[in-house]
């Protein structure tokens, strides 16, 4: 008899973690972003599509072998009064991956490493004197980036 | 909790901030044996020269695993750099370097 319940609650318990394995439990029901993160990446993503084209430069792999880590690189620095630099990959679940508001002594210009899901276009936006540009460059990913 | 790493050089009147700070960047989403891994990554971080803040950043989970920065900022030689971080769970990090 104590070998037959001790079976039942085994497979009971099993049912469950199956349940959160098959993917019941949706990613966006937890999402890590906070929601003024969200915000922010909403307000890039409406700035991107009124962007005109940047006369910045703007570095990233057009391959990259591994999307966990995809440097990258902003050069500003001949424009004057760069207040915001941001990474924008489209593709991915949250578009915008980090946004760097600059100011006083910093000049135009970041590098980073960011993560890709898969291949996207990726756009930098830079805010300059009150005016959005963008340079957009396609990045191709072999292996993705996030768990997949 | 993460290890910063913090290094500032100066050259022609910019210095050159290259971070590097240890964290593990969870975006939330990630399974490991079907459960999801709790989101850990930084979602805030600032840079100040000499008390200034130069740069206030939000940063998102798609920022990759151990983070790495890199700055130009407009100073000299001894000038004071200063890094703080927080994550999504609360947690801060600082690091202070003088430019070289």
């Amino acid at each position: 008899m104590k070998r037959r319940l001790f079976l039942k609650s085994a497979m009971a318990g099993s049912a469950v973690a199956t349940a959160v394995g098959a993917g019941l439990l949706t990613p966006t029901m937890v999402f890590a972003n906070s929601a003024d993160f969200k915000a922010v990446s909403d307000a890039a993503g409406a700035s991107s599509a009124g962007a005109g084209k940047g006369s910045f430069k703007f570095k990233a792999p057009k391959i990259a072998e591994n999307g966990a880590v995809v440097p990258m690189t902003v050069d500003a620095s001949k424009m004057d009064g760069v207040t915001n630099i941001s990474f924008f990959v489209v593709n991915n679940s949250t578009p915008l991956a980090a946004s760097f508001n600059l100011s006083g002594a910093a000049t135009g210009y970041v590098s980073t490493r960011i993560k890709m899901g898969k291949t996207s276009p990726v756009e930098a936006l830079v805010t300059a004197g009150g005016t959005t540009t963008k340079v957009a460059q396609e990045v191709k990913v072999t292996i993705g980036g996030c768990g997949g | 909790m993460g290890k910063i790493k913090l290094k500032p050089k100066a050259r022609k009147g910019v210095i050159g901030i290259k971070a590097l700070i240890t964290h593990p960047m969870e975006t939330g989403q990630r399974k490991k044996k079907g459960k999801l891994v709790p989101a850990n990554h930084i979602t805030h971080m600032t840079v100040s020269h000499n008390g200034n803040v130069v740069v206030d950043a939000d940063i998102g989970a798609t920022i990759s695993k151990n983070p790495y920065f890199k700055f130009h900022i407009a100073g000299a030689k001894g000038d004071t750099i200063e890094l703080t971080y927080k994550d999504n769970n609360g947690k801060t990090g600082s690091a202070t370097a003088k430019s070289k």
